[in-house]
């Protein structure tokens, strides 16, 4: 598989979870482990482009596939626009959520620039979405924040895509 | 988790061979097996990979459509034709889990997901007749909230968690099979069993037979629908109560209706009672709430999920009122 642009192969054995294969075989260990069953979104990275939960997936699935974690998203110019936008709103405060967050959150806008509705989206047939904040809630409702620093996050995304979501992925 | 094998089926028929083999068991985004497998509920000696079969969503020559059973949760949930023309299944996926977890899911694994009763997770310390058949439910004299009014029996009051199933019992879907013995179809209300004396035998499903993919008939025309989830908090928490429904409304009447109820039985529960006391009837409030109390005359309340009675009561009347007022 690719990893943040890299080729790396991998023997695994089948059991091994996408999200142990990045930290404990390729050293990647900005990706959390919070829950290991998939309910706090610690351990989100995307998969070509989409946010998945790497805990739950098992590596050998992902074979040949492109994945982007935390330390794949900082572009050649500096941080990403949404990681500059989490220190300027406060958006943590121990951390650990925030790589999960921060993926999500890409993930997110992509899903939000293509169209795709939220339970919360009162027109379905819409073709644009409107990234207001409980349209943001409500998509990142996968990724919790025990420090409760979601007030942060959410002003974070929104100051990053609510504008125009997801030009940048 | 058991050491097991990994296998990539090439096509349906490639699955099915590879789904022979003894203790095989299909994956599709492994978002609950996988989980079952770390928790030694399960153990299958080969996993089958089925996400590379049909995902294609197509139109069907009725006006109704076709979707490949590797299809993923957001992809249904985002298809044009599904947001135009099936509401109720494009709201209820996305009532479903998050959007990472729907991003992985399969359509068929989300109807061939397991309950979420919390015994049958505790393979240390709970008995489950589901997981053990025979062992003693603990749930029945136990934390009871989250289970089934409708359905169950003394053997198991565990509730069905899909979202999406609930559509698709409300939308008379129609599953297609592939088995070591051919293919056939069932409908969806008919796939899933409920307990009985045998919990452990959740569907209809043979040794080995695979989902190749769900059909949806098209919606009675003029029918407005929707789907509306009740849970403990906003957002990524399974249901107390759902209620899925289509609903026409002709000069007051109501001449179409489809009601299905989630979060209260052991599988997707369609609402028939209700639906004949509906049907015919003019469309008001207090038709919507005596023909919910009819389909829940027969609940049997445990010590701790009364409420529900009340709650799938409430909920039904408010979404039919909505869709009454949509169909006008
Ligand atoms: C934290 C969390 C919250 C969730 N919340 C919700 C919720 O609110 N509402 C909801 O509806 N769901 C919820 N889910 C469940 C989720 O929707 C399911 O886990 C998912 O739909 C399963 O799909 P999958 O493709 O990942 O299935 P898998 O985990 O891969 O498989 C599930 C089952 O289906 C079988 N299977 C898979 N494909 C086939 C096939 N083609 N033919 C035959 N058998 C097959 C597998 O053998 C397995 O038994 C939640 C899950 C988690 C982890
Ligand atoms: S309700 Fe069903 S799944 Fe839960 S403990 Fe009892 S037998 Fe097991
Ligand atoms: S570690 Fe994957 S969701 Fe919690
Ligand atoms: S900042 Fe601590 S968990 Fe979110």
């Amino acid at each position: 598989m690719r990893v943040n642009g890299a080729e790396v192969e991998a023997a695994v054995d089948p059991r091994t979870s996408l999200l142990d294969l990045l930290r404990e075989t390729l050293g990647l260990s900005g990706t959390k482990k919070g829950c290991d069953q998939g309910a706090c979104g610690a351990c989100t990275v995307l998969a070509d482009g989409e946010r998945i939960l790497s805990c739950l997936a098992l590596a050998v699935q992902y074979a040949g596939r492109e994945i982007t974690t935390v330390e794949g998203l900082a572009g050649p110019d500096g941080p990403h626009p949404l990681q500059r936008a989490f220190i300027d709103h406060d958006g943590f405060q121990c951390g650990y959520c925030t790589p999960g967050h921060l993926c999500s959150a890409v993930g997110m806008a992509a899903e939000a620039a293509r169209g795709v509705p939220s339970y919360v989206t009162a027109d379905l047939t819409a073709d644009r979405v409107v990234l207001d904040r409980d349209e943001i809630r409500e998509r990142m409702s996968g990724n919790l924040c025990r420090c409760g620093a979601h007030n942060g996050i959410v002003a974070a995304i929104a100051a990053t895509y609510a504008a125009g979501p997801g030009e940048r992925a | 988790m058991n050491p097991f094998g990994y296998a990539r089926a090439a096509d349906a028929a490639d699955a099915v061979r590879l789904g022979s083999a003894p203790r095989a068991a299909y994956l599709g985004g492994g978002t609950n097996l996988v989980d079952l497998m770390r928790r030694n509920v399960v153990a299958p000696a080969t996993l089958v990979d089925v996400t590379g079969l049909s995902s294609a969503i197509e139109e069907r020559p009725d006006g109704g459509l076709l979707i490949g059973a590797a299809a993923r949760n957001t992809a249904v949930a985002e298809h044009r034709a599904v947001r135009a023309r099936y509401p109720l299944l494009a709201r209820a996926i996305l009532a479903g889990g998050s959007a990472q977890i729907r991003n992985m899911a399969t359509v068929a694994g989300n109807i061939l997901q397991r309950t979420r009763c919390p015994y049958f997770y505790d393979v240390a310390g709970s008995r489950c007749n589901r997981r053990h058949p025979g062992q003693g439910c603990d749930a029945i004299d136990g934390h009871n909230r989250d289970h089934a009014i409708l359905g169950g029996s003394p053997a198991c009051v565990a509730t069905h968690p899909s979202d999406m199933c609930v559509a698709l019992a409300a939308a008379d879907a129609v599953v297609h099979l592939r088995g070591a013995r051919g293919a056939r179809v069932l409908p969806l209300t008919e796939l899933h069993r409920l307990p009985g004396d045998h919990p452990e035998i959740e569907t209809e499903l043979e040794a080995g037979e695979l989902i190749t993919a769900v059909e949806l008939p098209p919606l009675p025309p003029g029918a407005a629908s929707g789907y509306r989830k009740v849970r403990d908090r906003a957002g990524y928490a399974f249901a107390l109560v759902s209620v899925a429904a289509v609903l026409r409304v002709e000069r007051g009447v109501i001449t179409a209706v489809r009601l299905a109820l989630g979060g209260v039985a052991p599988k997707p529960w369609r609402a028939r009672t209700a639906e004949q006391a509906l049907l015919g009837a003019p469309a008001d409030p207090a038709t919507f709430r005596a023909a919910a109390r009819t389909e829940l005359a027969a609940a049997v309340p445990l010590r701790h999920n009364a409420f529900k009675i009340e709650l799938a009561e409430r909920t039904v009347t408010a979404v039919l009122a909505d869709l009454a007022g949509e169909a006008r």
